[in-house]
């Protein structure tokens, strides 16, 4: 056995292959929970209850299990990828070794569009929080939200900036926080602890399926908010301490956390709020958790609550800027896009460049674009990238098949959770497709477009054989 | 001038000081590092070192 260890602080990223400036490995698997659930939590908070609108209360309740077992697919599949491919980049760096460049060069847009616009996404809320609080603690006029959104993006991608641990740290304690008073709402308005003010036999009363089975298929389409973002756990693999165990470990006990939070939301707000109010997202409920506390009488849950609220949103936005800066960065490195991209920080160890590039785009999508249009876009890319993982999980097992590569997680039952992914996929386009048709058929287009330019520009650039550098065995057939 | 007035203002400047440093940042590590180093960093680099100390 050789007598260095890579994680210690003397060889900590630096490699055979000449690395002398690497991302810096120190995240645990806490830390890649709280990258997971703290990019997903905030559609706990808002944008699910669009779903109740779409098709009722039990429709909504439909959607956020069939999505459930969409992101467990997800998340089974990514756990055993990852853990294999331990590099920045998560889905873009699979699909370079498993598929080919083309499908990389595609996810990685995916990628950073999906984790770029729910950053924005992000931002625009809290600006609009800010001025909820500002209303509330008695100001007068209208507060002008635009230095609290900048904000928002600034700070956050500064603190990406100086390191990552610090990073996820804070998303660590502030997901936690969230995460907890969900729990705390649910025990204290269910009567569980003292007296409960759950309605739902009265509420749901005449309203079971308002628009029939149509509408639990147009719910789909928000049943994926309860879990959007849980596959960026694997953006964090160059950087966890222990990637075969970290990345698993922290990936699926996210996904468990997020079908409890998933589940007691739905039971909360579906049991207080009448379906009309809950399902309208812009001028009904729009915070539908922190309305049911406020409902609750309760001035300490409303207070909660209102904090969970703003954690959830500045934790998704955080840990957005940390995946898409690497996806980014990643495809720099590899000469998909300028290699300047690819730099790392000598002394914070992060992709610096890569950071605050993506700043000005998303300050331009969260100044300048309608919440909805971005939410979409933002939606359609992450489906495009669910569809890619089944393809990607059957080519890996194929090419690489059990026990010719080291598997930090083996998945169970393969290829059905590969078929149910593609199934449910295929379900959502058609949900998608029902309400946002002329967007999908725009985007499926752009893609086209970028796709064109790559095959015929700018893959001439990229330096074909430094692009695989693991030590992987020959793919079986070659 | 009430005190959300001061805090949008707060807002401002905060965020002019994060950009700001960042930049400023930028600038000097771009200056005083070579742009090998600087983007040297490959992927694989954990899986080729385990590779090795297995051939060790």
């Amino acid at each position: 056995m050789a007598d260095f260890d890579i994680t210690s602080g003397e060889r900590d990223g630096m490699g055979p292959h000449g690395t002398k400036v690497g991302l810096l490995r120190v995240l645990g698997p806490a830390h890649v929970w709280a990258l997971g659930v703290g990019i997903v939590l905030v559609g706990e908070y808002m944008g699910w209850n669009f779903a109740v609108g779409k098709g009722g209360a039990y429709a909504a309740l439909i959607a956020c299990w069939f999505a459930g077992i969409l992101y467990t697919c997800v998340a089974m599949i990514d756990s055993e990828v990852t853990s294999t491919v331990a590099a920045a980049g998560g889905q873009y760096t699979q699909a370079k070794h498993i598929v080919g460049p083309l499908m990389a060069f595609n996810v990685g847009l995916y990628l950073v569009f999906a984790y770029t616009m729910l950053e924005a996404a992000n931002a625009i809320t809290a600006g609009y929080l800010f001025s909820v609080v500002a209303t509330m603690s008695g100001f007068e006029g209208e507060l002008d939200q635009r230095p609290f959104i900048i904000l928002v993006i600034m700070f956050l991608a500064w603190l990406n900036y100086r390191g990552v641990l610090a990073t996820l740290t804070f998303n660590l304690v502030i997901t936690a926080i969230a995460f907890s008073a969900i729990l705390v709402l649910f025990l204290s308005t269910s009567g569980v602890l003292g007296g409960g003010i759950m309605q739902h036999a009265a509420l749901f009363e005449g309203h079971e399926l308002p628009y029939g089975w149509v509408g639990v298929l147009a719910a789909m389409h928000f049943g994926l908010w309860y879990y959007l973002g849980i596959e960026g756990t694997t953006q964090a693999a160059e950087e966890v301490r222990s990637p075969a165990r970290s990345l698993p470990f922290g990936t699926l006990a996210g996904i468990m956390t997020l079908l409890i939070a998933a589940t007691l939301t739905w039971y909360v707000c579906s049991g207080v709020l009448p379906w009309e109010f809950l399902g309208d997202g812009v001028n009904g409920s729009v915070a539908p958790l922190f309305d049911t506390a406020r409902l609750s009488g309760s001035n300490g849950l409303v207070w909660f609550l209102g904090f969970g609220t703003l954690f959830a949103t500045l934790a998704s936005a955080n840990g957005c800027i940390n995946d898409a800066s690497r996806a980014w960065f990643a495809m720099g490195r590899d000469k998909y896009l300028p290699a300047w991209f690819g730099a790392v920080h000598p002394k914070y160890r992060t992709p610096y460049r890569a950071i605050v590039f993506l700043v000005p785009i998303a300050l331009i999508f969260a100044l300048g674009a309608p919440l909805d249009q971005v939410i979409t876009f933002s939606i359609l890319s992450g489906l495009l990238e669910y569809t890619f993982m089944p393809l990607n999980i059957i080519l890996f097992r194929k090419k690489w098949p059990m026990g010719s590569i080291k598997r930090g997680y083996e998945h169970p039952f393969h290829p059905l959770p590969a078929i149910v992914l593609l199934s449910l996929c295929g379900i959502t386009f058609f949900a998608v497709f029902l309400g946002y048709g002329t967007q999908l058929v725009a985007m499926i287009g752009f893609y086209i477009v970028v796709s064109l330019w790559f095959h015929f520009r700018r893959y001439r650039f990229v330096d074909r054989g430094a692009q695989f550098t693991m030590p992987w065995p020959k793919p079986q057939g070659y | 001038m009430q005190t959300w007035n001061f805090l949008e203002y707060a807002a401002w400047g905060l965020s002019a000081l994060f950009g700001l440093h960042m930049l400023a940042d930028w600038l000097k590590t771009d200056s005083s590092y070579s742009e090998d180093v600087l983007t040297s960093s490959r992927e694989g680099e954990l899986e080729a070192m385990t590779e090795e100390s297995h051939k060790g």
